[in-house]
């Protein structure tokens, strides 16, 4: 990745830390660390990797799909949505407000979103099936859902696990925000989900492990997925809330939002990071 | 019931590649024909309904329109956040269908009754549900489901049915049938338990007893116009249906009524709000729970003083 690249994808990066931070703090909402977790890697979905998918032809029935399981990470996709131009910047500070354009968990009703969730364990079925469909049609294009560490714990997700690899769903890519911290506790300590990574080869899926804040790493993981004709779960490892060192990998931070007085020292901390990604190695 | 369902379906989905069945392992016996018509175009998730309801939605997402099937509660409230949040929600053409409707499994015992299905299903926005009473409204009924662009919930009886209805019928959502009028009081039932209404009915009819007798096999959207014109006629309403009390078919009526300020007589016959924890079989099982016919005869007896 050479260092133009590298820049870019880092600003954007910035700006969907940024936008996340005063949303939730506008809104008064949370989950601002599971949006900061995962802000690296849409950043690089939404910029390359996820094909036909743009404003001008949202409904291009080649594009890739995209679905955030993660629906309480929603503000996330909106940033990013913003940014790729499907609605108006005045939507943003909307979120979570009364008569707002944006719901606190992710809506379908937002031009850009595929799919509502909210309640955990929802997304990887409706991607299975979304799959399963493309496979029939012989269509191009990919289905991605992403998921988190609680999202896995759900049983309907193992349901999806298991049917997604008895259908050879080659066309569907999971991908987990793995920062290892859900609303009650660290992973570890409420249902550990290691080894994720042979749990999901056993069952039958590619898996992939990945740095999930190295943007050239993450763009190099989906750029080469495994092309066996097996569905492909990547592995970001994360740290949630990253950008905010103070919020770094909290409990808190999951159902928190950053209170007024540390938005711009929030900020400034996404700034920093944003720098140290643009130098890179 | 189940069997001229899934004849009908064959019938509908030769010329509709859109349909598809995902099933979660139930159906044996019954479901092949469709596997054999149509290779590839029946799915099973295994033992797994919410992913059943959520890949049924995925595909349906895709321009295509999936039935999920199983027996009584497992396609519904095993899954009912799935049938919530992704399928109603998403207004998607996904058709809900349950095989054995009220205790149609008598002596399976209760984790194969589906007794408050009416109640559930109804309060989801987005949602069409029908409750066919026989064959002949069965098989118009999947017509009506796979016409319908959206989430429908079929309520399917099981076998051996007897026809209520002795001739064509006009099956349209939103309305009901009558299978014979009557001057002094209205029943409305939904579903199979209608032939014991109708047997009810010709012995009441015997003593000289006119019952305006009428199948409502659509409960969402429910025949407003039926209820109130019956009601303002005969002052009296009868509803029988094979299913708790609380917030079924009785119940809708009932809040027809009442909206309308509707002054009528409403007398519910319906399960009481227990588990039917007895073991026999469904026609048992209806007399032991105040649902057989002499309860029903009784039932319109009553509301007329005789």
């Amino acid at each position: 990745m050479d260092k133009q690249r590298r820049c870019e994808l880092a600003e954007f990066a910035f700006r969907v830390r940024r936008n996340c931070i005063r949303m939730t703090n506008n809104g008064q909402s949370g989950h601002v660390g599971s949006m900061l977790s995962m802000a690296d890697v849409i950043t690089v979905l939404y910029n390359g990797i996820l094909k036909n998918v743009s404003a001008e032809d949202p409904k291009n029935p080649n594009r890739d799909r995209f679905i955030l399981s993660k629906g309480h990470a929603g503000c996330a996709v909106y940033a990013t949505l913003f940014e790729k131009g499907y609605f108006p910047e005045d939507w943003l500070m909307t979120y979570y407000r009364d008569n707002g354009k944006l719901m606190g968990h992710i809506s379908h009703h937002v031009p850009g979103v595929e799919f509502s969730t909210g309640s955990l364990g929802h997304g990887l079925p409706v991607a299975v099936g979304m799959a399963l469909a493309g496979k029939l049609k012989k269509a191009s294009h990919k289905v991605y859902c992403m998921m988190s560490d609680g999202d896995m714990n759900e049983g309907s997700s193992w349901e999806a696990i298991v049917f997604a690899a008895q259908q050879k769903l080659g066309n569907l890519v999971g991908i987990v925000d793995y920062n290892r911290v859900q609303a009650l506790g660290h992973s570890e300590n409420v249902a550990d989900l290691e080894p994720l990574d042979q749990k999901l080869e056993l069952f039958g899926w590619n898996c992939v492990t990945v740095d999930g804040h190295d943007l050239e790493a993450i763009e190099n993981t989906f750029t080469s997925l495994p092309n066996n004709g097996k569905p492909t779960m990547v592995i970001c490892r994360t740290i949630k809330a990253r950008g905010v060192p103070w919020l770094e990998d909290t409990v808190k931070s999951h159902y928190g939002f950053i209170p007024n007085d540390r938005v711009e020292e929030a900020i400034a901390g996404c700034r920093a990071y944003a720098d140290e990604c643009m130098k890179g190695e | 019931m189940r069997t001229i369902f899934n004849k009908t379906l064959i019938d509908i989905a030769k010329d509709d590649p859109r349909i598809h069945m995902i099933l979660a392992d139930i159906g044996y016996g019954e479901i092949e024909p469709f596997d054999e018509a149509f290779p590839g175009r029946l799915y099973n998730v295994g033992v797994a309904e919410q992913n059943m309801t959520g890949v049924a939605c995925g595909m349906a997402m895709e321009g295509n329109v999936c039935i999920t099937y199983s027996i009584a509660n497992f396609p519904t409230l095993r899954c009912l956040e799935q049938i919530r949040n992704d399928v109603c929600y998403h207004n998607q053409n996904v058709k809900i269908v349950i095989i054995g409707g009220g205790v149609s499994y008598g002596p399976l015992g209760i984790s194969h009754h589906s007794t408050e299905d009416i109640a559930i299903m109804r309060a989801l926005p987005n949602i069409v549900v029908m409750v066919p009473c026989d064959c002949i409204e069965a098989e118009a009924a999947v017509h009506a489901m796979i016409e319908h662009d959206g989430p429908v919930y079929y309520r399917c009886g099981y076998k051996n049915e007897s026809d209520i209805h002795e001739g064509p019928i006009n099956f349209q959502i939103g309305k009901s049938i009558p299978v014979c009028d009557g001057d002094d009081i209205a029943l409305f039932f939904t579903g199979p338990i209608g032939y014991d209404a109708k047997k009810a009915v010709k012995r009441l009819a015997e003593e000289g007893i006119s019952v305006r007798l009428v199948s409502m096999h659509s409960i969402k959207p429910i025949d407003k116009e039926e209820i109130l014109t019956s009601a303002k006629r005969f002052g009296k309403i009868l509803t029988v249906e094979e299913h708790n009390l609380s917030g079924g078919f009785g119940s809708a009526v009932a809040e027809v009524l009442a909206e309308a300020g509707c002054p009528c007589e409403l007398k519910r016959l319906a399960l009481p709000d227990v588990y039917v924890s007895k073991v026999g079989s469904q026609e048992w099982l209806r007399e032991q729970y105040g649902l057989g016919q002499d309860d029903i005869y009784n039932a319109v007896k009553e509301m007329l003083n005789k």
